[in-house]
């Protein structure tokens, strides 16, 4: 394991070199594990024609914090990669959804279990695999399926990105990483799939060697950025706790 | 909302009744919306599992504000608590489990429920969108799929139907349906009545289903 640290001052450092087109997985469920910082700074970025990868486009609850409808909403998305790109409840319009329906941006609808294993499957050397999710449904139509021991399997894609932006509980300067109860989700998962994996950090990066090898949930080789969050309201932390301080 | 759909059980009790139906021992995994309230239902003993599919095995009740920790909610974002026994596991191995046939039971709202078990609950009529989250996963993986819907739609319309007319999100795989009605099997045919809520009539459940009901 290298020792040089992984560490890097600023979010707006830390995202400066992502290109126009560039294919970005962002962590997140519900809150905990989204890259709030990194996003934003993305959003001063200013990267066009980006394809978003995420559980959902964001922005169905307030506060609005920065997320994949902003970016959609500052012209700088071509294309998603989303679990939801509605809301469940038809009352509810994500900030996405009128931007799509006018076709400015465009979608891929992918069931949550294939979107986490396709993002593994990337980050595994695996470039596809067979699913009994979606057989038999509207996003299954045209699409390649076989029948394996009886039942009939829909095939699905690796999903490879060139940048991961997520975040964690604790890192140390190697870039291992420690995630906090359901901050998980598919953090690990995104890091594995991207080329350049960036991370913010909610406790101080430690040494390297600080972190018990038995307890590291996504291990340096798939990091290459860390930055630690500054305390509220410098940085966002999440939307409860933004509220709160605000 | 007509008087036909105002009476019945409300939303808790839908998911009460549900809840009842769970076994000592099984993995339940609620999705969002009413099915959440199934984990506060008083079960008395039985050991039951709460699954979500961001990774949380053995979550309890929603915790008050002011006492919840902000790292750890279920699949409707709701901040829980853990139960003794609990684990975290990320997204690819929380479908690992769904896909295996862990999962004993999967409980999830949706907009419309067939009589051959097929169900829709992704995609409404006329929108380019869709929100699947990890239904189509649950639906086709789970060993059972319960669905708790209000019986009718806000103009009056059926919800359980002989066949689905908006996109489906799995065929043939719902066994049991709780709605502020009563408490309905699909069978192919129509529903079986498994139950009715207090004040109910067969005759008025039947004019707001869009299927043969078949008396218990």
């Amino acid at each position: 394991m290298s020792r040089r640290g992984k560490g890097v001052g600023s979010f707006a450092e830390a995202v400066a070199d992502i290109p126009d087109g560039a294919t970005i997985a962002f962590g997140g469920f519900a809150g905990p594990g989204t890259p709030y910082n990194l996003t934003k700074a993305l959003l001063a970025q200013g990267a066009r024609r980006l394809t978003c990868i995420a559980n959902t486009t964001g922005g169905a609850h307030q506060p609005r914090m920065p997320d994949i409808g902003m970016l959609v909403e500052n012209g700088q998305v071509a294309k998603v990669v989303c679990a939801f790109t509605a809301a469940t409840r038809p009352t509810d319009v994500l900030p996405f959804t009128p931007f799509y329906e006018r076709g400015e941006v465009e979608a891929e609808l992918v069931p949550q279990g294939t979107l986490a294993e396709r993002l593994r499957a990337a980050g595994a050397g695996i470039p596809a695999f067979y699913t009994p999710t979606a057989v038999g449904t509207e996003l299954a139509e045209g699409r390649e399926t076989r029948m394996i021991n009886g039942r009939e399997y829909l095939l699905e894609y690796a999903l490879p990105c060139d940048y991961a932006l997520i975040r964690a509980w604790r890192a140390d300067a190697a870039g291992n990483l420690q995630f906090r109860l359901s901050q998980r989700n598919f953090c690990p998962l995104m890091a594995m799939a991207a080329k350049t994996t960036i991370v913010e950090v909610e406790e101080p990066i430690l040494p390297t060697g600080a972190l018990d090898p038995d307890q590291i949930h996504t291990p340096g080789i798939f990091v290459h950025r860390l930055v630690p969050i500054p305390p509220a309201p410098e940085a966002l932390w999440t939307a409860r706790r933004q509220e709160r301080t605000a | 909302m007509s008087a036909t759909t105002s009476r019945g059980w409300d939303r808790q009790q839908m998911a009460d009744r549900l809840a009842r139906e769970f076994q000592d021992g099984w993995i339940v995994n609620l999705g969002v919306g009413i099915p959440t309230l199934c984990s506060n239902t008083d079960i008395g003993d039985r050991d039951i599992t709460y699954h979500a599919e961001n990774g949380v095995i053995g979550y309890g009740p929603v915790l008050p504000p002011g006492q919840e920790d902000l790292h750890l909610v279920n699949a409707g974002g709701q901040n829980v608590s853990l139960k003794p026994g609990a684990a975290i596991i990320h997204h690819a191995d929380s479908f690992a489990i769904i896909r295996s046939g862990h999962i004993d039971v999967t409980v999830m709202g949706a907009y419309e429920v067939a009589a051959n078990g097929d169900f829709a609950n992704w995609k409404m009529g006329g929108t380019k969108g869709g929100g699947i989250g990890g239904a189509m996963d649950l639906a086709a993986c789970a060993k059972r799929v319960f669905i708790i819907l209000e019986h009718t739609t806000r103009k009056g319309e059926p919800r359980l139907l002989r066949a689905c007319t908006l996109p489906v999100t799995a065929r043939g795989v719902v066994t049991l349906v709780a709605t502020n009605l009563g408490l309905f099997a699909p069978s192919g045919e129509g529903f079986a009545m498994r139950e009715l809520a207090p004040g109910v009539s067969f005759e008025a459940a039947q004019q707001a289903t869009g299927a043969p009901l078949l008396p218990a």
